[in-house]
């Protein structure tokens, strides 16, 4: 690409075209992110009915009524209200409980640990199960292991995941007593605990996300066998390792890589009714709480971190596009 | 001269084949099969129910499946099978109702953003892109937190959700139909937006939006089983299949059949959604189908080629 | 008299109840080029891969014999064990693809590919299969080989493509190169460049070649010797100079003389005091383009002008990329140019809206070059060229729709029973005709035709050209008609304008354009083209 007059670092920068990309990508994350603030904001505002009343609910005194309802910033004019909150919620003050009066920031702070945990233990259960699986059954296609795959994936893909929690909690804990029915324990004070009660619930999280997978990366590697490069590399007469290896299942990577970014982001949401099967103190489980209490300002905190972790995955899956792909590498 | 022209057999799309192609495939019509029996349990559930739903029954409670009552009782005595039969209509009610509406306000959306392209579309999409930042539990979660729980929320919810990939294929759908040349060609003989819509457009969109239609009523069922696990969704004393899961969790070790059928029932309905969409998908995807016509209907004309192209139809330079 | 390096006998492929190849035998002399000729479904590449045991198709059954003649011992490819085809495929057999886009690996570099076949074969280390990748790519011909080496395949165009894909096949100095259409999507010039590399390489490496390929003028530029394939069975076989000179099948006679040939005569003669119809002056169009990696502007059209006279054609032709079908696109509405005017009868073309641009409309018609997709595949034909009836308003009430739709059928040659058909029970050139006859149903001024013939078969596109040159005499029209292929145009044109980068290049009447161009790229176009006798012919 002819790039401009003038040199210098930024120029190289500007003409790099990776950077181009990511620039780019970075900047659709910011106009998503606001797009979401935005929403999180509405939240508290479409409420039909008073959301400080709803709250408070039987603990309603007109003091506590008056006391919340400043401390929330919900006296003020609507404007003045949305710029407040943005403000501060990129400065990390995201308010306070309407249950409790902690402040949001240091709660979900405090649960994000938990369920991040349990988000990459479940991936990369998925991540195991599915790579084989998938890549496997799509170079088998049209024979009976590629059925089996297909079949199994497909009840995998059915069940639901609070459903399976508790069977697996019937069967491993609560018959055969060999993992405990529920809690956590964390990593660093306690790994052989920390192993043992996250095996059922990474499972559950796990197996499900395998059999979604599954099914993706089989269709991805289908459609890169059927292409004119892999017939190239047959007509080369190179072993069919080298074939499936070097072209076939190298190619796939690409759209492996969006997948499991995306997969990864459904699990941040989906834990939240296996968090509550288990009792996990994680984020999922303080938006169920919070829901159940009304406690607004919790759950806008929470959609928001959660959604801003979703954009945050998207865009590093972005930036190792730009890595790996030699048509964004170079022009 | 002798006029030899070959037939362009590589888009056989009349409705008989890819009937007869959708039946033999034995997956399809088992699922097809399963499908109208939950239809019917959908329909009629009320009225075939052995046992009344809130039927109490302490004496009897915990009993394992038998005679009398197939899917056994629960902790009140109730009859497991007919709470079951109901909570697969309120589950099905849910799905399609709102599923319908994210079919409704999806396509639209979509279609139009898709059609009209500019800053509609980006702003449309835009929105979209904003909703789909927001895992799907999540947004009906807040959906619920906003408007409270119940049967209405539930389904407001949901169809909200599912909205947003409605309105992206619809629009992809939209997009790579708009540029194909005998729209084009429409567009040069100056036919009107609305001709273009209903005759050209929207006839060729079909394809992906059943078979994602079908896929949503799968995840739709998921989605209010869940919901209903959770206590936000289809309330007490109406049985739920999530809630009677929810339910069965102190008496699991005693009573496995209290988790295991409402949990099967989601299961199979699920299964047969994703397995008939499969299938759907099959038959209406021109790539697949081809794959699939080669592989098992002796004369088809295709030759049995993977790759589109080459030596069919008259057809070479592409473009 | 040496053993040929291939013999192939009565070979079969049958899918399902269905005989693809049927019985077909050919052998391939050493150092020598097998052209293997025929249409589409005629099973050229179909019968090729079958022969070479490179056919993968679910369900195939190859019978009959394949023998590939070794130093020890010959081999058999049909049914051959896979680490023998893995052998011979790369090893002693190279082959070359049609479409060079998509038959590279994008994430791997030129050298790479290159490479792992030498690697394969020739067991070298990777410093020696380098040093070789580098003498191929060299005598390929690519400019800055070194540099070339180490880019992607996204950076290099298409004929920069295909020369690393001959590069590749002839890596492991194979006695066999099999050429599938590689020629195919390729501009003419770029084809003609491709079509002397392998000559030389041919020469240079001592090696046998097949070139399968639709067009008869580029066999007659590569091969010794001529299968003519039809429906799976070979039809004639023979060397190449009888089968130019001395046809013997009717079938081959049919495919020579579909042919279209520079020499050929043009149209009959224009009216040449008509009333000019249609006037384009400094026609400026620009797209901007969105990649993934940032904006740019093309430019797609720069200054134009040319006019057309009634009852004339207008041939506008160029390579890809040289904006030729951003005029018709223009003239058409479908995208708005940044400069200019156009006028037709003196009404304004380009700045019309509502009903005044309604009334545009009907007087210019376009027919799309494929006809597989200018027709909705979900209505009939009859509702299709009924569309501008109904938008216009020009016939009131279903009876005398279907009545005019009746009569445009068989002004194209089809029966007005074809108006109930969907465009799949219909061939190619059916469904071209009915895109005709839906251009024809507004009686239009003006009917431009954007590459219309190109994706035919060259027999059928010599009857649709028969018909629009027919239809030009009865009802008077005027054509500006795009294309690529100057024979075509030349048969098609009264006037021609050749363009280039956006460019008019040359812009006279035909007769004065082929016998005498001026512009070097003109010369260069026509050069390309592949002559109607073989090359044997003239080299004795």
């Amino acid at each position: 690409m002819t790039s401009s007059a003038n040199h210098g670092g930024a120029a190289r920068f500007v003409s790099n075209p990776a950077a181009r990309f990511v620039a780019r990508r970075l900047l659709y994350s910011i106009v998503v992110m606001l797009g979401v603030l935005i929403v999180v904001f509405m939240l508290v505002h479409l409420v039909p009915g008073d959301p400080v009343r709803i709250a408070l609910g039987t603990r309603y005194t007109p003091q506590a009524y008056d006391a919340l309802r400043s401390a929330s910033g919900l006296d003020r004019p609507i404007v003045e209200q949305f710029f407040g909150y943005i403000g501060s919620a990129l400065t990390g003050n995201l308010g306070v409980s309407f249950r409790n009066g902690d402040p949001v920031t240091v709660t979900l702070l405090e649960r994000l640990p938990a369920t991040v945990s349990l988000a990459i233990v479940g991936i990369i259960i998925a991540l195991l199960i599915a790579l084989p699986a998938g890549i496997w059954s799509a170079l088998r296609e049209g024979r009976v292991s590629d059925a089996i795959v297909r079949v199994t994936s497909q009840f995998g893909v059915s069940i639901p995941d609070f459903w399976m929690g508790i069977l697996l909690i019937a069967v491993f804990a609560s018959t055969l007593h060999w993992l405990p029915t529920s809690g956590y324990r964390p990593l660093f004070d306690d790994p052989g605990g920390w192993l043992q009660h996250i095996i059922l619930p990474g499972l559950t999280v796990g197996l499900v996300a395998a059999a979604i997978m599954t099914r993706y990366i089989r269709s991805a590697v289908l459609e890169v066998a059927a292409t004119g490069y892999v017939r190239t590399a047959r007509s080369k007469g190179l072993s069919p390792r080298v074939v499936t290896m070097r072209h076939t299942v190298r190619n796939a990577a690409i759209p492996i890589l969006t997948i499991t970014g995306i997969q990864l982001a459904t699990i941040l949401g989906g834990v939240i009714v296996v968090e509550v099967v288990f009792a996990w103190p994680g984020l999922g489980r303080l938006v169920y709480n919070a829901v159940a209490a009304r406690d607004y300002p919790v759950i806008q905190g929470a959609v928001l971190l959660i959604a801003a972790l979703f954009l945050l995955i998207n865009l590093i899956v972005d930036m190792l596009y730009a890595l790996v792909d030699p048509r964004i590498r170079l022009s | 001269m002798t006029t030899r022209e070959t037939t362009g057999a590589a888009e056989e799309q009349s409705r008989i084949a890819a009937v007869r192609l959708l039946a033999g495939n034995p997956v399809t019509v088992v699922s097809a099969v399963v499908l109208a029996m939950v239809a019917v349990v959908a329909v009629t559930a009320q009225w075939i129910v052995p046992f009344g739903i809130n039927d109490v029954d302490v004496p009897n409670a915990l009993r394992p499946p038998s005679g009398e009552h197939w899917f056994g009782t629960d902790e009140l005595g109730r009859d497991v099978l007919s709470r079951v039969l109901v909570g697969v209509q309120a589950s099905m009610r849910v799905a399609v109702v709102s599923v319908a509406f994210a079919v409704v306000v999806g396509v639209t959306i979509g279609v139009v953003a898709g059609y009209r392209g500019g800053w509609l579309d980006t702003v449309v999409m835009r929105i979209v892109d904003v909703m789909f930042a927001f895992p799907v539990l999540l947004l009906a979660l807040a959906v619920v937190a906003i408007l409270g729980p119940g049967i209405t929320t539930t389904i407001l919810a949901i169809g909200i959700v599912y909205t947003p990939i409605f309105a992206r294929v619809a629009r992809a759908a939209t997009l790579s139909v708009r540029v194909e040349p005998f729209v084009q060609v429409s567009r040069t003989m100056g036919t009107g937006h609305l001709y273009m819509l209903v005759r050209h457009i929207l006839p060729n969109i079909t394809g992906p939006l059943i078979v994602q239609t079908s896929l949503s009523l799968a995840f739709a069922i998921l989605s209010e089983a869940a919901l209903s696990f959770l206590g936000l969704g289809i309330q007490p004393p109406q049985p739920s299949l999530g809630r009677m899961i929810f339910d069965s969790q102190g008496f699991v070790t005693l009573a496995w059949w209290m988790a295991v059928f409402p949990g099967a029932a989601i299961v199979v309905a699920v299964l047969a959604f994703n397995l008939f969409g499969d299938g759907l998908r099959d038959v209406l995807d021109p790539k697949q189908r081809t794959m699939i016509e080669a592989r098992r209907r002796a004369g088809a004309d295709i030759g049995g080629r993977r790759r589109a192209g080459a030596d069919i139809g008259g057809r070479r330079r592409s473009g | 008299m040496a053993e040929p390096v291939l013999s192939v006998r009565d070979l079969r492929v049958r899918i399902g109840t269905r005989e693809i190849v049927r019985g077909v035998s050919f052998d391939v002399e050493r150092e020598k080029t097998l052209g293997i000729v025929g249409e589409s479904g005629s099973g050229k590449s179909m019968t090729v891969l079958a022969a070479t045991g490179l056919l993968d198709a679910p369900g195939a059954v190859v019978t009959g014999t394949s023998t590939l003649a070794g130093q020890s011992a010959p081999t058999q490819l049909v049914g051959a064990s896979g680490r023998t085809l893995r052998e011979v495929h790369g090893g002693r057999i190279g082959f070359v693809f049609q479409d060079p886009g998509t038959s590279l690996n994008p994430l791997l570099t030129i050298e790479r590919q290159i490479t792992e076949s030498l690697e394969a074969h020739r067991k070298m280390t990777r410093r020696q299969a380098n040093a070789r990748a580098l003498e191929l790519i060299e005598a390929v011909g690519l400019p800055d080989p070194a540099t070339r080496l180490n880019s992607y395949p996204h950076q290099l165009s298409g004929g920069q493509r295909q020369r690393v894909m001959i590069a590749i096949a002839l890596a492991c100095d194979p006695e066999l190169l099999i050429a599938d259409e590689p020629t195919t999507s390729l501009d003419v010039t770029t084809q003609s460049q491709i079509i002397e590399l392998v000559r030389d390489l041919q020469r240079d490496f001592g090696a046998a070649v097949v070139w399968i390929s639709h067009d008869l003028g580029v066999i007659g530029q590569v091969a010794d010797d001529v299968t003519v394939l039809q429906d799976g069975e070979a039809v004639e076989q023979a060397p190449i100079l009888d089968v130019f000179d001395k046809p013997q099948q009717a079938y081959t006679k049919e495919l020579l003389e579909s042919r279209p040939l520079i020499g050929a005569t043009g149209p009959p003669p224009a009216d040449a005091d008509a009333a000019v119809l249609l006037r384009v002056e400094g026609l400026d169009v620009r797209f901007p383009v969105t990649t993934a990696v940032g904006r740019s502007t093309v430019h797609a059209v720069k200054d134009l002008s040319f006019q057309i006279r009634r009852g004339s054609t207008l041939g506008l032709v160029g390579e890809s990329g040289s904006g030729k079908s951003t005029v018709a696109a223009a003239l058409t509405g479908l995208v708005e140019p940044n400069s200019g005017s156009a006028s037709l009868g003196g009404v304004d073309v380009l700045n019309v809206r509502g009903r005044a641009e309604k009334a545009l409309r009907r007087r210019i018609s376009l027919v799309f070059q494929d006809p597989f997709s200018s027709l909705n595949p979900r209505t009939r034909a009859g509702t299709a060229i009924a569309e501008p009836l109904q938008v216009h308003r020009l016939a009131h009430g279903k009876q005398a729709r279907q009545k005019r739709v009746g009569e445009l059928l068989e002004l194209v040659g089809l029966s007005a029973s074809f108006a109930s058909r969907y465009p799949h029970e219909l061939s190619g050139g059916q469904r071209q005709r009915v895109s005709i006859a839906r251009a024809l149903a507004t009686e239009p001024d003006l009917l431009i035709l954007d590459e219309s013939t190109a994706s035919l078969d060259v027999s059928v596109q010599s009857r649709v050209l028969d018909l629009l040159a027919q239809l030009q005499r009865e009802l008077r029209l005027t054509y500006l008609f795009i294309g690529h292929d100057l024979a075509v145009i030349q048969r098609m044109s009264h006037d021609v304008l050749v363009m280039r980068d956006g460019q008019a290049v040359e812009y006279r009447p035909a007769h004065e354009l082929f016998d005498n161009p001026e512009s070097d790229y003109t010369r260069t176009l026509l050069a390309a083209v592949p002559p109607a006798r073989p090359r044997a012919a003239i080299s004795g």
